[in-house]
């Protein structure tokens, strides 16, 4: 009777060298994938202000700008629109680099460059708008 | 074999020969029709690439107008102009499409939309959407202030 009914065994599908080298799920990808879900709905307002801001200053003189950016409302709404929308954007970079660059050295370069750069612009935007808030 | 996800990627053909796996999307060029859901997914990722280059843009707008008078006043002069203009009708279009397929998507992650008949209305409604709503932002544009 034992000899049809053996000692249970974990059968471990992966192999070992897969398991060495730890590649498969990276742990922390709902975080990642949350992150982005969260800030495209904060951006659906913003984007919304945005696309208004932009009607409003159509044209507009460099006075103008500065009065509208020193305004609070303006000031804090263009800040929370800066970091939604470069995190969200660097978010989505990161994905589609990872899914289209196949070899490492590449992919990792290019994420990077692009990240470096995404981080460069949000904080040029960011001390902008806070330039003018100020002025 | 350099890496353990290769080990995959290997296989044999239908004459028993050791070929390379083809990998997605490798029936693009030869008898792949966009579908609904290909097209609608695949212009999600362009318009969101295409709109991080349109954040250059945005930068330069706000480092102008920080950096004083004369600055904004040229990059206010290169937004008005037909090539400016040209830019912008391309950013909006994008940015109105990323935004509403975007709702699109934040629904499915409700798990709501899935059904192919609605899967395909919500395609068709992303497109009219997106129409509308750049035309209306070009008409207040042009016809208001």
């Amino acid at each position: 009777m034992s000899k049809h009914n053996p000692a249970p065994s974990i059968n471990i599908r992966r192999s070992s060298l897969g398991r060495a080298r730890g590649l498969g799920a990276a742990k922390t990808g709902s975080a990642h994938w949350w992150a982005e879900r969260l800030t495209s709905v904060a951006l659906l307002p913003l984007v919304l202000y945005f696309v208004v801001s932009v009607l409003v200053l159509k044209g507009a003189d460099h006075a103008a700008m500065v009065a509208y950016m020193a305004e609070p409302w303006n000031t804090v709404l263009y800040i929370a629109l800066i970091a939604a929308l470069f995190y969200h954007l660097d978010m989505g970079m990161q994905v589609v680099i990872e899914d289209y660059v196949r070899t490492d050295v590449i992919r990792i370069t290019v994420l990077l460059v692009v990240k470096a750069g995404i981080a460069l612009l949000a904080l040029a935007c960011l001390i902008s708008v806070l330039k003018l808030a100020f002025s | 074999m350099k890496d353990v996800r290769e080990a995959l990627m290997v296989g044999r053909n239908s004459e028993g020969r050791l070929v390379r796996r083809p990998i997605s999307p490798f029936m693009l060029p030869f008898d792949y029709r966009l579908q609904m859901s290909s097209l609608t997914s695949i212009m999600h990722r362009i318009t969101g690439v295409a709109l991080g280059a349109g954040t250059l843009l945005f930068t330069a707008w706000l480092v102008c107008a920080a950096s004083g008078e004369s600055a904004f006043s040229v990059i206010q002069a290169i937004l008005g102009s037909w090539f400016g203009l040209l830019i912008l009708f391309g950013f909006t279009l994008a940015l109105f499409y990323h935004f509403c397929n975007g709702i699109r998507h934040l629904a499915w992650d409700a798990g709501k939309g899935y059904e192919l008949p609605t899967m395909h209305r919500s395609g068709m409604l992303v497109f009219a959407v997106t129409i509308i709503l750049t035309l209306a932002f070009w008409a207040i544009a042009f016809l208001v202030g």
